[in-house]
């Protein structure tokens, strides 16, 4: 996994790209089990993540990922901005400028801890958290980007049938089920869109 | 926004609707009058139905007293992002505000009256959490 200043910037880019692309499709999601503003209020951080390029991406790793969970801190609004955000930062203090898979296995455990403290929950309750956690974990059984992208897409359909605990989807109680949580789909279009970028260096 | 300075716990109001916390603001104000350091933010950072970090530091500021300060919150955003906001204050002030599990509206009243009485920021919280429990 190289990460020199190209395949940062090529990184934010594609980060920034998946959820501008997808917010007509987010927001919808949204609409069905929460109050409808999730692929605006991603799409509004990652504009302002975007605009602080190409200077961002002069930064060392570490130093850029805690920019990014920053700027989505202050402009994401929402529960997502705080719980994206934080992500983003907890995985900035914990990496180092060239990680090998081992840091990014003990950084992403750090930073999944960090994001069920901010929203005081666990996986299995229809949040971002069950894409992160089993991600996580093939993350750590040594799987390939492929293997993580898949697992990304498919944890994100497994939130379908589960019943919202947390969250505004929470209120509508079992009619919660049979959506797709929204903070689901966009940790895995997140995760999707960083796996390739980072496979794409590996091969190349 | 609207601030007095006294040395009574600081109120600040967080709805995803700039008209709820500006009209809860209001309430407070006519219970209250002067006597309590008050502030509210609602809305995104474009104006929309939500809630943002930076109005919500800003607030904080506005209110801000020595004896501390107690935010009421709406819906689920409203505190997380209130939480982030408190974390991001500089350390010595951290520990002196606080995010109450309170009805915004009837929460932010009652805590202003707690505080209009001069009582310190765990009375006030305490007050706006028992109400309704």
């Amino acid at each position: 996994m190289s990460l020199d200043r190209a395949v940062r910037e090529k990184l934010v880019r594609a980060l920034a790209e998946s959820m501008i692309e997808h917010a007509d499709e987010l927001t919808s999601l949204d609409q069905a089990i929460g109050d409808g503003d999730h692929g605006l209020n991603m799409k509004r951080g990652f504009l302002a993540v975007l605009a602080t390029l190409p200077a961002l991406a002069d930064k060392s790793l570490p130093e850029m990922l805690k920019t990014i969970g920053m700027t989505l801190v202050m402009k994401v609004g929402g529960a997502s901005g705080p719980l994206v955000g934080t992500f983003f930062m907890e995985l900035g203090k914990a990496l180092p400028d060239q990680p090998t898979r081992a840091d990014l296995v003990a950084a992403t455990d750090k930073a999944i801890n960090a994001v069920k403290a901010r929203g005081r929950s666990e996986a299995g309750q229809k949040t971002l958290l069950d894409v992160l956690v089993p991600v996580q974990a093939v993350l750590a059984d040594g799987g390939d980007a492929r293997a993580i992208a898949a697992e990304a897409a498919q944890a994100a359909d497994r939130t379908t049938p589960m019943l919202a605990i947390r969250g505004r989807a929470s209120f509508l109680g079992e009619r919660s089920i049979g959506h797709m949580d929204p903070g689901s789909r966009s940790a895995s279009l997140l995760i999707g869109a960083a796996v390739a970028i980072l496979e794409f260096e590996a091969v190349s | 926004m609207n601030n007095s300075s006294s040395g009574n716990v600081g109120i600040v109001i967080v709805s995803h609707s700039p008209k709820i916390a500006e009209g809860a603001a209001d309430m407070v104000r006519q219970m209250v009058g002067d006597a309590v350091p008050l502030a509210w933010t609602g809305g995104d950072s474009d104006g929309g139905l939500g809630t943002n970090v930076a109005g919500i530091l800003e607030a904080i500021e506005l209110a801000w007293s020595p004896a501390g300060v107690a935010i009421l919150v709406d819906l689920g955003g409203a505190e997380t992002n209130s939480e982030m906001a408190v974390e991001m204050l500089a350390e010595d002030r951290r520990a002196s505000v606080v995010v109450c599990n309170a009805p915004v509206v009837e929460g932010a009243v009652i805590a202003a009256t707690e505080s209009s009485g001069g009582s310190s920021l765990a009375a006030v919280k305490r007050s706006a959490e028992e109400f309704y429990a």
